[in-house]
């Protein structure tokens, strides 16, 4: 309990330095990278009662930081809670975002690549090959045995338009045991709900507000491709960003089909340190 | 030998030469026309500026400092270049594209009216 408070009384005090600009979204990532120098921490939560099972909390810590404009990196520690069961740290994962192309087009790639080793995941960051509610459904202790080694490459593409933003992410994940490759999707589109800046500064005022649909799922692995055996999801997906830089987000999310969980609720905080590093510096901009 | 060392000496100065080149602003020449001649649809609306003033303390005051005056890393845009030489479209261009190599992100994310009340306020530091 103790660290639960310091862990709030920390956040609080960077709330007060932090900046961010999120799009709304859990699963699909967006081709926008963090800014050069910025050091964002993100917490995101997924809630789920599986039927047959029991309900559980996965959460993610993430750090972002901002390698250089086109090359973001990303360290995420994963630890979930399962009711009637036991609340475990499931591993961690590191993963790097690099922007090939300098400018802003059309449709703007991003290569992602990801290390994880992970073992009684349910933070559902993401939905490849065949998972699905039998995953869910395994004890803790049995869940935790089958330890998951994984490489994973995602071709991001991201487009604005008038305000829209619109990413489609393509998702291909390898057990470095003797698993076939897996694949997934997901996409989501978003907009503010105002697009001008106010000429006062204000907190509840729509710009600070996004409202967007996100859905993800499985296609199957390399023997068996297809939509079927996987689960699918889809949601609408909101955040508000305070003025102080923190970023409130939630999504209710829908499974469709027999192999999701009905319900998923989704939500997540997040806080952006500006220029991270000028902190340790001597004479540094605090 | 010694045409050797001259030649190695005479690519890194050339090298040398192009870096300081385009760190200097060289991102002006690759503003496309259209997007050069582009008006502010803001234009003479200070009510514009006041706001890319929120944008920019928002966003870009932490690189940049609280007026614009630059940073030990990072440049000042009250320069003559910004407040002179760059039209209201380069400005709009370099905050979509940035200018990644050099370490200025895309802005993008930002909608584009908040782009534009951004150059406003750049701008109005001239006028």
């Amino acid at each position: 309990m103790k660290h639960i408070i310091l862990f709030l009384l920390v956040l609080c005090f960077l709330a007060a330095v932090l900046h961010a600009q999120e799009r709304p979204y859990f699963v699909t990532y967006s081709h926008e990278m963090e800014e050069p120098g910025n050091l964002e921490i993100e917490m995101f939560n997924v809630m789920g009662n599986p039927p047959g099972g029991n309900a559980f909390l996965g959460s993610n810590v993430e750090f972002e930081y901002g390698v250089k404009a086109w090359w973001t990196s990303e360290f995420y520690l994963d630890g979930q809670s399962t009711q009637n069961d036991s609340t475990i740290f499931t591993g961690f994962r590191w993963e790097n975002r690099v922007r090939p192309l300098m400018g802003e087009h059309w449709i703007n790639p991003v290569v992602y690549a990801e290390f994880e080793d992970t073992s009684a995941d349910k933070a559902l960051r993401e939905v490849v090959g065949h998972d699905g509610l039998p995953d869910l459904l395994e004890s803790n202790a049995v869940a935790h045995l089958d330890k998951e080694r994984e490489i994973e490459l995602k071709l991001i593409l991201g487009s604005n338009y008038q305000g829209w933003n619109i990413s489609e992410n393509i998702i291909s994940e390898k057990d470095l045991s003797n698993d076939p490759w897996e694949f997934g999707y997901a996409w989501a589109v978003s907009r503010p709900l105002r697009l001008a800046a106010s000429v006062h500064q204000c907190t509840f005022c729509a710009e600070r507000f996004q409202a967007g649909v996100e859905m993800y799922g499985g296609l199957g692995d390399r023997y068996s491709f297809g939509l079927h055996q996987t689960s699918h999801y889809i949601g609408p997906t909101m955040n508000w960003t305070a003025p102080s830089g923190l970023t409130l987000s939630f999504s209710p999310q829908f499974g469709l089909n027999d192999y999701s969980v009905p319900r998923l609720y989704r939500f997540g905080i997040s806080y952006e340190i500006e220029q991270f590093l000028s902190y340790f510096h001597r004479g540094g901009d605090r | 030998m010694k045409r050797g060392l001259l030649f190695l000496v005479s690519v890194f100065l050339a090298a040398a030469l192009l870096a300081w080149a385009s760190a200097d602003g060289a991102w002006l020449a690759r503003v496309p026309a259209k997007d050069h001649e582009k008006p502010n649809p803001f234009q003479g609306r200070m009510e514009a500026a006041s706001a890319g003033r929120n944008v920019f303390i928002e966003h870009c005051a932490k690189c940049h400092g609280e007026n614009a005056e630059g940073t030990k890393k990072r440049p000042t845009l009250r320069s003559e270049r910004v407040q002179q030489q760059a039209t209201a479209g380069d400005l709009h261009w370099l905050l979509v594209n940035g200018n990644m190599k050099k370490g200025m992100p895309s802005w993008a994310k930002l909608p584009d009216p908040q782009i534009w009340q951004l150059v406003s306020y750049l701008k109005s530091m001239h006028e």
